[in-house]
């Protein structure tokens, strides 16, 4: 007894040690690639809460295509994700549909869905990172804030892109229900703005590429891109993003992402 | 046929409670307007004849508008929601009806938010039965499933604290549930009379109805909880002779009643339980909802997701024969019943759904099916296909009333 607790005791310090090694002893190309992540969040703190509509083009590799219109709020929340809540205006059969998300860095998101007909909250599975939203070629995961804790890092060299010098960086999901084995990202040199992502599948081939273009700069620190194109290369369909009416430091509160703000979001 | 005196009296006590508070709401700045809604067209077509005299045989033909008025001022902290309703219908007398699903002023502040005049309140988490869901009235023509509600007229503060969200009601005046007519299928022999309702309160119809609940999000669990006090949603139904016809007339006794709601939210499982305390002056009994449901992400290597439901029901009134029980009591549909289902995510452009459930009684037979599906065509119209289908060879069942009433139906929805 004494010994099988004993054996469990050197086991978990040797697991310890791996642990701390794993975390302390970076490569220094794995190194490099955190700490651009981390200044690249470090850039985009403070802006307190944003709104923002965002018109969805989807089309398919025949050219049809199919609008969303959506509203989005978000609540920055330090040392936490960010809250936010997704208002579905068009089509017109989800008109009223909204969603409440508190998205955490490492641990599973709470997620709401208010169902207008029914007049009815649901607490939803956010289990669900890799599916499609809204039928777009954008999974949840794509559309949920950045946190620097949700991948380890790779800095792999720089590299033009949308004609700026750009860090090409390696980021491995750490959730295991992402739908990725990695993405590469670019992040512009003078901003560490991400000027395109290649999403490589659990099989690790590539699957889909996101450019963003047309950047705009918010009460002179925070950049957003106006659109952004996601290709999928697997199945030929494309969805695209157009921003609009950005606005920060509304003077959202809590109370703006609780199930009372949920049932009367327009 | 239009507006019926309740309707009336209705709308001028919903206009009341609204006039009321735009009254409050002193300045009204920046007015936004919105104008949406929807029509439907729907056909239903019944697989066998009629069981009863007078009811209609093969297709009923039926069409809704559901239009939504929706005024927002001080910058969307006071709102006014105005959502009328009609349905015509070619075969059922009692299916054509009205109703104002929605006349609301609304004015939501930090900590608190005050709701006025008629609206639509639903609790609850499980799916196949809403045991819990108790303030508005089932409007039991629009639907198979009972999930269509009448409008219902209230005062309703809510107040948003760190330990959750406490909802207070006032209810003034009741409505009545709406059954089948003669004509009409789904129904039982005899026709549930329109007229000549009985209550247990003096109040009658005018009983002011009270209800708390508490609601609060700790974890992974969603919890509720409330104490209703009023009118019975659920009339008993009496047979009695009214002009030498033999009808059930409705009588509804006072109630006061517990609720209790869980969701656990774990990874792919949902885990939900619904149990009511319900305490009427001719007896007390508890009902509950357990089960769960399952969901798998991305199945085949496809993006469709497969949600698998199962819910167990229980009653502590066990099995009643509603053609023998003492008046003032109720039987009890699920007493010991299980229910699977199969939900079908395409997760497509179109947004296409496929959603099976069975039912089945553990005490005796009685088994239900029923299978919907539903796609967007375009970006303003939907379409949907229902089949239900009803079996029971046992006399006590509510079910072997409506065994030959299995149908399917189709409809198209243009939202504008």
């Amino acid at each position: 007894m004494l010994n099988k607790k004993f054996t469990l005791n050197v086991l978990s310090a040797f697991a310890l040690t791996l642990v701390t090694n794993a975390v302390f002893a970076l490569t220094p190309a794995e190194q490099t690639g955190l700490n651009i992540s981390i200044e690249a969040k470090k850039r985009d703190i403070g802006w307190q809460d944003s709104s923002a509509d965002m018109l969805m083009l989807l089309r398919n590799k025949q050219g049809q295509e199919s609008i969303r219109e959506i509203k989005i709020k978000s609540l920055e929340v330090l040392n936490d994700g960010d809250k936010s809540l997704t208002i579905f205006n068009k089509p017109r059969d989800v008109k009223g549909t909204a969603f409440l998300s508190f998205s955490h860095p490492v641990a599973a998101d709470d997620q709401w869905l208010f169902l207008p007909a029914l007049k009815r909250v649901k607490r939803i599975s956010s289990r669900n990172k890799s599916g499609p939203f809204m039928g777009s070629e954008f999974a949840f995961e794509d559309l949920s804030s950045f946190e620097v804790d949700k991948y380890s890092y790779k800095y792999l060299n720089d590299e033009e892109v949308n004609g700026v010098m750009s860090f090409k960086v390696e980021q491995y999901p750490v959730d295991e229900n992402s739908g990725y084995t990695r993405r590469i990202v670019w992040l512009d040199k003078l901003e560490y703005r991400a000027q395109k992502i290649d999403f490589y599948d659990r099989k690790d081939s590539l699957l889909k590429t996101l450019s963003f273009t047309d950047y705009k700069q918010y009460l002179g620190q925070y950049w957003r891109a106006d659109v952004q194109s996601m290709v999928n290369h697997q199945n030929g369909k494309s969805t695209e993003l157009r921003w609009s009416n950005y606005q920060f430091k509304t003077n959202l509160k809590d109370s703006d992402f609780n199930r009372n703000s949920l049932k009367r979001a327009r | 046929m239009a507006l019926n005196k309740l309707n009336i009296s209705l709308l001028v006590k919903g206009v009341q409670l609204t006039l009321l508070a735009v009254l409050f709401s002193n300045t009204l700045s920046a007015t936004e307007f919105e104008f949406s809604g929807k029509l439907v067209i729907e056909q239903r077509q019944y697989f066998n004849e009629a069981q009863y005299s007078h009811q209609f045989d093969n297709g009923q033909s039926s069409a809704v508008i559901e239009p939504e008025f929706y005024w927002s001022f001080n910058d969307g902290v006071d709102s006014l929601t105005f959502k009328p309703f009609y349905r015509i219908d070619n075969q059922d007398d009692n299916r054509q009806h009205g109703d104002i699903r929605e006349l609301a002023y609304v004015h939501a502040a930090d900590e608190w938010e005050l709701r006025l005049g008629i609206r639509k309140e639903f609790w609850g988490v499980t799916e196949f039965q809403h045991l819990v869901d108790v303030i508005n009235q089932t409007d039991g023509v629009e639907d198979f499933d009972g999930e269509d509600k009448l409008g219902q007229q209230m005062i309703n503060l809510s107040l948003v604290k760190d330990w959750g969200i406490v909802d207070v009601f006032l209810l003034p005046g009741f409505r009545e549930r709406t059954y089948a007519g003669e004509q009409g299928r789904l129904r039982s022999s005899i026709v549930v009379d329109k007229d000549n309702v009985q209550y247990e309160s003096s109040a009658g119809q005018e009983h002011l109805d009270f209800a708390i609940r508490w609601a609060h999000s700790i974890g992974d669990f969603d919890l509720g909880t409330y104490w209703f006090h009023g009118t019975n949603r659920e009339a008993i139904l009496a047979p009695t002779l009214q002009r030498g016809e033999l009808v059930l007339q409705q009588y509804y006794n006072q109630m006061d009643q517990l609720g209790l709601d869980v969701q656990a939210t774990l990874g792919d499982w949902l885990w939900k339980v619904e149990a009511v305390y319900r305490h009427t002056s001719a007896e007390n009994y508890v009902a509950s909802q357990a089960g769960f449901e399952y969901s798998f992400i991305g199945i085949l290597d496809t993006n469709i997701d497969l949600g698998l439901l199962i819910e167990y029901a229980w009653d502590s009134r066990g099995v009643v024969d509603l053609t023998e029980v003492e008046f003032g009591k109720s039987g009890s549909t699920f007493q010991n019943d299980v229910f699977f289902g199969a939900r079908l995510a395409f997760n497509d452009m179109q947004s296409s759904e496929v959603l099976m459930g069975i039912g089945t009684d553990l005490d005796h037979s009685a088994h239900s099916f029923l299978l919907e599906g539903n796609r967007r065509f375009g970006d303003n119209f939907k379409a949907s296909i229902d089949i239900r289908l009803l079996q029971s060879s046992d006399s006590i069942e509510p079910a072997y009333a409506l065994r030959n009433d299995d149908h399917a139906q189709l409809s198209v929805e243009w939202y504008f």
